[in-house]
């Protein structure tokens, strides 16, 4: 310790404090950034790793990575690839915004799952009972409706339950998660079901007239509407929350809800309102879904957009800006990942382990933060339980 | 303890030119500090001077970017905490370090246990030893007793005691009175003194005055990360000590001025709270301010102040009992009807209900009042009101930020709590309900808070006083009520009330003997 004096130039401490700047500024997508570039790191050793499996021989292909990512991406790029990233991206935006409304909100909704199924069958249910006997200027909108509204109700139920008996939402959407991939079996294979058909099926959602608009692209390869949905969500959820004083109880609910208690806001009320939203989110994405790509279902019908919504808004860090951003990505991956199968031999999931290891990183990454915070506040924060006075005699 | 030509003349612990930058500031500045055999050397600073930062490199956890230690005359290096115990530098944290269900014997060997073989823990050796440091300095203590049964004061001593059994020379307590009943206070006091004497050094941190002149022989006054000035107490006064501290005049005693009573504002008749284990611990309180009055409430935490404060805010559910304010029955009301019906609340933990510190300062002003116009039209903010508002109260009441945009967390303990003054001062309110306004502020912070409480109390408001800081209660408050395990055991009249006397009604709640005062802690 007894070196000589750092004195800096000032020049340098000028430049230093330029770069602390640069990395303050830049440190809400640093993160993120990061984090993808890591996972792209570690698939790439993967890829390496098993190239000789995948080749069928015992040698080590280095350049498999580059060539697996170039394929994803030319993927991406073609106009095929363009339009299936749009249909990729619109659940996953649509559900993300729910699952980071909650997050700011301080609840954890892994219920995306069921919210989206519940979404499934109520614009099922208006296409099938409203259907062909309206135009789809009425039926279209009535099956979006439809969708949000039972997203919101499946997303209601754990609200509920943790406002009036404090059950945790983590645990009960869980549970959820199975009672609705359940009822979704149970309409599809009955009340939803054709009526004449060899196995249970419900009807083409374009018989029905509810089908979604396509925007651009031809027949093979549509663009659907639902990205307008998604790219209108954006907007309103931030607004929603940076604008309005019922995203300011959301806001404060989830920073502290003891102080958010004591601001006169009705926290109880609160997780039941933004558990609905998030499941009315989930909601749409299910319908959007089934009104686009999808069609027609048959039972057994699942998704991942639920526990991928939680990915996306957790590399959005629950900002809708960074959730359309973030939902665009990863439906770029999915993209271009078929592809990629067919051109580099790698197979498409290599994109949802990229998916998970960049959660892991995101997910270390919150928790050491969590971690710093607990013993900042540790250090800092004056006694909480000092107690008693000083008494004149003790000191005289 | 061998001694070398050098230790025999040197202080015991020299640190000469510790500086120590983080990002942004420098929080040592070329501090020297020297801290001989058997003294008790006191530290003093506002929160933020750099008092801790110096006894984190002088514990090894902070490396200083200059500067050298010396121990007994020879330079040393240290490279961590557990480096540090083992050149006889140990230290007492505010939060204790202990583990409340093992015993103290237990607590003090761990990490240091005496071996009867590989395996084997001589607890007969180890007993034998703390019984006779027990002994040698005056502890009582029980060496077989669980340490989460036993009192603040005494797991403090368990700490020190704890310290010795590593055979600490040099022993540095960081602001070890913040924890401590009067009584207790005196009694460490008399254990550093007899620690001093037995020829090891003390360094005592601290931001309180009179705590400095009554127990340290020596006093280095440390101002943002320098060395301001070195006094002995005998010739020197909490005037100077402050000035010095703070770095301008300070009035240490509030200019209360008259008061004016008039008509009773808040009638408390036979309130009864319970706590979240469902015991009462309120079992019905009477009492009433009126208009421009301050009502103390007296009382060691823990005798059911939080649970009555957060019930006379609609925090927490009465279960019996009628609170009336200006004469209208408001029992039981939400948090924002008794807010709109005029009630203002300064929590004691300003980082649980009073703060968000995610937020930024502005969305701390409103709080309590985003909903209402200005601050919104229907459901939408408006935020150039809530800006234009929080510039105007950032500028009132002296809130020292870059802007109203910074996030409330980078702001001091000092400012925060400006921050939760002004969003609650600042309006029309009947009833203001402050619990412990001043803790952990530093000197210049707590002058502020307590004038604007006086002019809130000239402008007519009631005012409900709690706080553990005895000396804040006896200078404020009109009248005094000694609250003891739920109970309000005492009345006084604020200016010729005893504080002895008061202190004692705290640890003991009147009754002979403080027999009972161990359980009110529990």
């Amino acid at each position: 310790m007894s070196g000589p004096d750092t004195i800096q130039p000032p020049l340098a401490r000028a430049r230093k404090a330029i770069v602390r700047a640069i990395v303050a500024s830049a440190q809400p997508i640093a993160e993120p950034l990061v984090a993808i570039f890591l996972a792209l790191v570690v698939g790439a050793v993967g890829i390496t790793v098993f190239s000789g499996l995948l080749a069928g021989h015992s040698n080590f292909d280095i350049g498999l990575p580059a060539a697996a990512y170039l394929a994803l991406l030319g993927g991406v790029a073609s106009p095929n690839g363009i339009t299936s990233t749009l249909n990729y991206s619109t659940p996953l935006i649509l559900a993300g915004l729910g699952v980071g409304l909650g997050f700011k909100a301080g609840l954890f909704n892994i219920g995306g799952r069921g919210q989206f199924l519940f979404g499934t069958v109520g614009a099922m249910a208006v296409a099938t009972t409203v259907g062909a006997s309206q135009s789809s200027y009425i039926t279209v909108p009535l099956a979006l409706l439809a969708g949000a509204a039972f997203g919101a109700a499946a997303g209601f139920i754990p609200g509920f339950l943790k406002a009036t008996s404090g059950a945790h939402e983590v645990v009960t959407t869980i549970m959820l998660n199975y009672v609705f991939v359940f009822v979704t079996y149970w309409a599809i294979s009955g009340p939803l079901s054709l009526p004449n058909a060899h196995q249970p099926i419900t009807a083409d959602v374009t018989a029905r007239n509810a089908a979604l608009p396509i925007i651009f692209g031809d027949v093979q390869h549509p663009a659907y509407a639902g990205i307008l949905l998604a790219l209108a969500a954006v907007p309103i959820i931030w607004v929603l929350l940076y604008r309005t004083t019922l995203g300011f109880e959301i806001r404060s609910a989830g920073a502290n809800p003891d102080a958010a208690r004591y601001g006169g806001m009705k926290t109880n009320r609160l997780i039941v309102l933004t558990m609905s939203i998030a499941g009315l989110m989930s909601g749409l994405a299910g319908a959007t879904t089934l009104m686009g790509v999808v069609q027609q279902i048959a039972p057994g019908y699942d998704t991942t957009v639920g526990f991928d919504a939680i990915t996306v808004a957790l590399l959005g860090r629950s900002n809708p800006v960074g959730i359309l951003f973030s939902g665009l990505l990863l439906g770029a991956m999915r993209a271009g990942s078929q592809t990629m199968q067919v051109q580099a031999g790698v197979p498409a999931e290599l994109v949802d382990a990229l998916q998970a290891i960049i959660l892991v990183f995101l997910v270390v990454n919150a928790l050491r933060r969590w971690l710093d915070r607990r013993a900042a506040k540790r250090g800092s924060t004056p006694s909480v339980d000092a107690g008693a006075a000083q008494a004149a005699e003790g000191v005289a | 303890m061998t001694e070398d030509a050098a230790g025999a003349t040197a202080p015991a612990l020299e640190m000469r030119g510790i500086t120590k930058r983080y990002p942004g500031v420098v929080a040592n500045d070329h501090i020297d500090l020297d801290v001989c055999r058997g003294e008790i050397h006191a530290l003093l600073g506002e929160n933020g001077a750099g008092k801790t930062t110096l006894m984190n490199v002088l514990y090894g956890l902070a490396r200083p970017d200059e500067g050298r230690i010396l121990l007994d005359g020879r330079q040393i290096q240290i490279a961590g905490p557990s480096d540090a115990i083992a050149r006889g530098i140990s230290m007492v944290h505010q939060h204790f370090m202990l583990i409340p269900v093992l015993s103290v014997a237990e607590n003090v060997i761990l990490g240091a246990e005496t071996m009867s073989n590989a395996v084997f823990v001589d607890r007969h050796e180890a007993s034998k030893r703390i019984a006779s440091l027990a002994a040698r300095f005056g502890f009582d203590l029980d060496p077989d007793a669980k340490v989460g049964s036993l009192s603040v004061g005494q797991q403090q001593r368990v700490e020190i005691l704890k310290a010795l059994y590593r055979d600490a020379r040099i022993l540095v307590l960081d602001e070890p009175t913040a924890v401590l009943t009067p009584n207790e206070t005196e009694e460490i006091f008399a254990l550093l003194r007899r620690l001093a004497a037995d020829g090891r050094s003390i360094v005592f941190i601290s931001h309180k005055l009179y705590e400095v002149l009554a127990v340290a022989d020596r006093i280095t006054v440390i101002r943002r990360g320098r060395v301001i000035g070195e006094r002995k107490p005998g010739e020197t006064t909490e005037e100077e000590l402050a000035e010095l501290m703070v770095g301008r005049e300070v009035e240490l005693t509030v200019d209360r001025g008259e008061s004016h009573i008039g008509e009773p504002v808040l009638r408390v008749e036979g309130l009864r709270v319970a706590d979240d284990r469902h015991h009462e611990v309120v079992p019905g309180a009477t009492f009433e301010i009126r208009a421009g009055e301050i009502l103390g409430v007296a009382g060691v935490a823990g005798n059911g102040q939080d649970e009555l404060v957060q019930a006379l805010i609609g925090l927490r559910r009465c279960i019996g009992g009628k609170v009336t304010l200006m004469g209208r029955d408001v029992t039981g009301l939400s948090p924002r009807r008794l807010n709109e019906a005029g009630v203002g609340y300064v929590p004691g933990d300003r980082h649980r209900f009073g703060l968000i510190l995610a937020f930024p300062v502005y969305d701390n002003l409103i709080l309590t009042s985003y909903y209402r116009p200005p601050f919104a039209h229907g459901p939408i903010r408006n935020d150039s009101a809530i800006l234009e508002s929080a510039a105007a109260q950032i500028e009132r009441f002296d809130i020292r930020t870059p802007s109203a945009r910074v996030l409330t967390s980078t702001l001091s303990g000092g400012n925060q709590q400006k921050v939760v003054v002004a969003r609650e001062f600042d309006r029309e309110v009947k009833l203001l309900i402050l619990d412990q306004p001043t803790r952990g502020l530093d000197v210049g912070s707590i002058e502020f808070i307590h004038r604007q409480i006086i002019a809130k109390r000239d402008a007519g408001t009631a005012v409900l006083l709690v706080s553990a800081e005895l000396d804040e209660v006896m200078e404020m408050s009109d009248r005094i009520v000694v609250m003891y395990r739920g109970r309000m055991v005492a009345e006084r009249d604020g200016r010729t009330a005893d504080k002895s006397e008061v202190g004692l009604l705290m640890a003991t709640g009147g009754q002979e003997g403080a027999a009972t005062q161990k359980e009110a802690w529990a």
